[in-house]
């Protein structure tokens, strides 16, 4: 229903646009606007992007170019970096790490002279936002789209070498992405004169060993230089002032990883996925309780409920038995079944009912979950993870761990829930990087879409105590 | 009467706080502080082996000579692996004298990465993924079942020094959670793994257990027959014809009209 309204508002406001500012000139003409699509999801497999998803074919190089990797790469480098930038700006592609940067734009920031500096391209593939499970399917089935996008992405940004920094967890990705990075070496598609074109490229593979926090773009770059991965202040942007001091632009695998089969199929076929400014194919991991838990690519702006019952068979014990959903990575408010009835999966449409699509990992809840118990595993994640830089987050994320607990058993007073909320906002905002933020997020979606279940709690628990106390 | 009761509360608070760290360590997520002991000191020598010589050198080649404490992350993991799953004091001093800073920057690293383990764990080390996506399909009754088998608590080591089970966050792993991580420690480095074992249960992760006591190598990946790794159970609803072609010939339409 939103969905027609959203429409129907668009097409009267073009018909004003047109009747108004550009008086005859537009009236006059007979050719129609392609219809608006108003149906997103079912993508065809020809438009998938990630076509060894689950393995089945082999990863390496000789069945990653039938797969159409490394495809006239050569051709794609000397069309220029201001080519690639301006392509992948059209595509609409947004950044695929969480926040939905567009790509096009980021790349555009690196410097377009050096100063005698080297330049760097930083993958970030240390994915360990609860839910999230894209990125390694990428590395060990098809490590190739990753390394051929580093140096497509490299090109675009004018960057000597690239670092892809995976989590220290992720051993046999690893491995696999190296075998792939040795085998591209021996073929020159990277190193001197990559591909032939003449441009050298090198890429590197780093590792960490375990915190959440280097999934921050700057704590990562101190991680990558060897020290504890500790957000460092921003500005200077990494842009300006990254890994070793030198412009750097750190993004995600799956942003990277897209880019060289968007240049080669054309920034309209990208774009003509999902809503506006929401565009392209995501791959969206979907666990907990659902009949068939999966990842699997699919257009933007699909609808959660299709996406679910097609791909994974369906909410355990059907629909009506689901009670909440976190739409998009542990970072990202829940939203309960009522806003999943009809709610979109792309950026925009998340973020007007109060969550996020962040790194498209769906957590699915049936009514079976003790929801309390789920955010307070959530926060004692946060807890565990924050490094410990600035006190709001540090002090912040173990209270909240602290309170959630005793709200779990119903351990507290009714102000307290207030109270709680309180300390989300007293956290949010007032940090260096977003994980103060993200760990604020969850509890609060859980006390604006639950909070009677929190109060009902409080109650029983008070009941029974008294009842102890009478007796 | 009350001195008696007095000096018993004192007994208790100093007993308290004689526990062995590895208690201590359960209370929080890791001990913060090194403590001398015989087997771990700074004065135990150690050094990195022959084989293990040139993978420094390897590691060191991806930095910039000028900033050789970048490789202190890939060597102090190069460390504990050849130390059998933990990482002395001495060790983290050898590295510091290969990346040329001072000890503390080492320790520094070493204290603020989960998976540096600066206490003894077992040959293979167990870690159920807590976090959310695994708690809601049962990660705890996995603890449950391994930490029951084996007959320790958690973060403890098996009295033969084969098992320890540890909890991790999220792995990264959530389509196919339940899962728990092997990190199989009793090779060196040369024999090194780190295997993940998907969509188990309390009844698949004894099994595996009691596969790896035998001196087996269980298939890791996903446990359920059903599965194709982070595929669908019962089939994959996508991707199902031969796209490996077809791909490539619209990549070549579409190249070809630049």
């Amino acid at each position: 229903m939103r969905r027609i309204n959203l429409s129907l508002q668009r097409a009267s406001s073009t018909w004003h646009h047109n009747g108004s500012s550009m008086l005859g000139t537009r009236l006059f003409t007979t050719a129609q606007p392609p219809p608006e699509k108003s149906h997103f999801g079912n993508l065809n497999d020809s438009d998938r992007i990630f076509t060894n998803l689950y393995g089945v074919h082999d990863p390496y190089l000789k069945s990653a170019r039938k797969r159409g990797d490394w495809h006239r790469t050569k051709d794609l480098i000397h069309k220029g970096t201001d080519w690639i930038v301006e392509e992948i700006k059209k595509s609409g592609l947004r950044g695929r790490g969480g926040a939905g940067f567009p790509a096009g734009l980021k790349w555009s920031f690196m410097p377009k002279a050096s100063d005698g500096r080297p330049s760097y391209l930083v993958i970030n593939a240390d994915e360990s936002e609860p839910g999230t499970c894209k990125d390694r399917e990428i590395m060990r089935h098809d490590p190739h789209k990753l390394l051929e996008g580093c140096l497509i992405a490299g090109v675009g940004m004018r960057a000597c070498a690239a670092y892809i920094y995976i989590r220290g967890e992720y051993v046999n990705e690893r491995l696999s992405l190296e075998k792939a990075r040795i085998e591209a070496y021996s073929a020159g598609l990277l190193g001197k004169n990559a591909c032939g074109s003449g441009y050298d490229f090198d890429v590197h593979i780093a590792f960490g060993a375990g915190a959440y926090i280097c999934g921050e773009e700057t704590a990562l770059l101190e991680s990558l230089e060897g020290k504890q991965g500790k957000p460092r202040l921003k500005p200077p942007f990494p842009a300006n002032s990254g890994l070793y001091g030198c412009p750097t632009t750190v993004t995600n695998v799956e942003t990277v990883a897209v880019a060289p089969t968007i240049l080669r199929r054309g920034p309209e076929w990208f774009a003509g996925f999902g809503r506006k400014n929401n565009s392209g194919t995501k791959l969206f991991c979907i666990s907990g309780h659902v009949n068939k838990p999966c990842t699997v690519e699919e257009e933007m702006s699909i609808p959660l409920k299709e996406l679910l019952e097609r791909h994974c068979g369906g909410v355990r014990g059907g629909w009506d038995n689901l009670l909440a959903v976190i739409p998009g990575g542990s970072s990202v408010a829940l939203i309960p079944k009522t806003v999943c009835d009809d709610v979109l999966m792309d950026f925009d449409a998340l973020k007007d009912v109060g969550s996020g699509l962040g790194t498209a990992a769906v957590i699915v809840m049936d009514k079976s979950t003790d929801i309390v118990d789920a955010i307070a595993r959530l926060a004692y994640f946060y807890k565990h993870e924050s490094c410990g830089q600035c006190t709001p987050c540090r002090e912040g994320t173990t209270w909240l761990w602290m309170m959630m607990e005793r709200m779990k058993v119903g351990n507290a007073k009714m102000e307290e829930v207030d109270m709680l909320y309180e300390l989300t906002k007293q956290i949010e905002g007032h940090t260096i990087c977003a994980l103060g933020d993200a760990a604020a997020w969850p509890v609060q979606g859980l006390i604006r879409h639950f909070r009677p279940e929190l109060e009902r709690r409080i109650k029983e628990n008070a009941d029974r105590e008294l009842r102890c106390a009478g007796n | 009467m009350l001195a008696r009761l007095a000096s018993k509360r004192l007994l208790e608070i100093r007993q308290a706080f004689r526990q062995s760290p590895q208690t201590i360590r359960s209370l929080s997520t890791a001990l913060n502080y090194h403590i001398d002991t015989p087997e771990n000191n700074p004065n135990v020598p150690w050094e990195f082996n022959e084989a293990n010589k040139p993978k420094v050198n390897e590691i060191l080649s991806h930095y910039p000579s000028n900033y050789k404490q970048s490789a202190v992350i890939p060597l102090l993991d190069l460390a504990q692996q050849q130390h059998g799953g933990w990482l002395p004091v001495s060790a983290m001093d050898a590295v510091a004298k290969v990346v040329e800073v001072a000890p503390i920057r080492v320790y520094e690293v070493a204290t603020f990465y989960s998976m540096f383990n600066r206490a003894k764990v077992g040959k293979y080390h167990l870690l159920v993924c807590g976090t959310t996506p695994c708690m809601i399909r049962g990660s705890r009754e996995i603890e449950d079942a391994l930490l029951k088998h084996l007959g320790v608590k958690r973060n403890e080591v098996t009295k033969d020094g084969l098992f320890s089970v540890g909890e991790m966050e999220c792995m990264g792993c959530c389509v196919n959670a339940p899962m728990i991580t092997v990190a199989d420690y009793s090779n060196g480095s040369e024999g090194y793994t780190y295997n993940y074992y998907e969509d188990v249960t309390p009844k698949r992760v004894v099994e595996i257990v009691e596969a790896l006591k035998r001196g087996e190598k269980p298939p890791h990946g996903t446990q359920n027959p059903e599965r194709i790794n982070c595929g669908p159970a019962g089939g994959n609803t996508t991707l199902l014809g031969d796209w490996m072609i077809a791909t490539k010939h619209l990549g070549v339409v579409y190249l070809d009209e630049m």
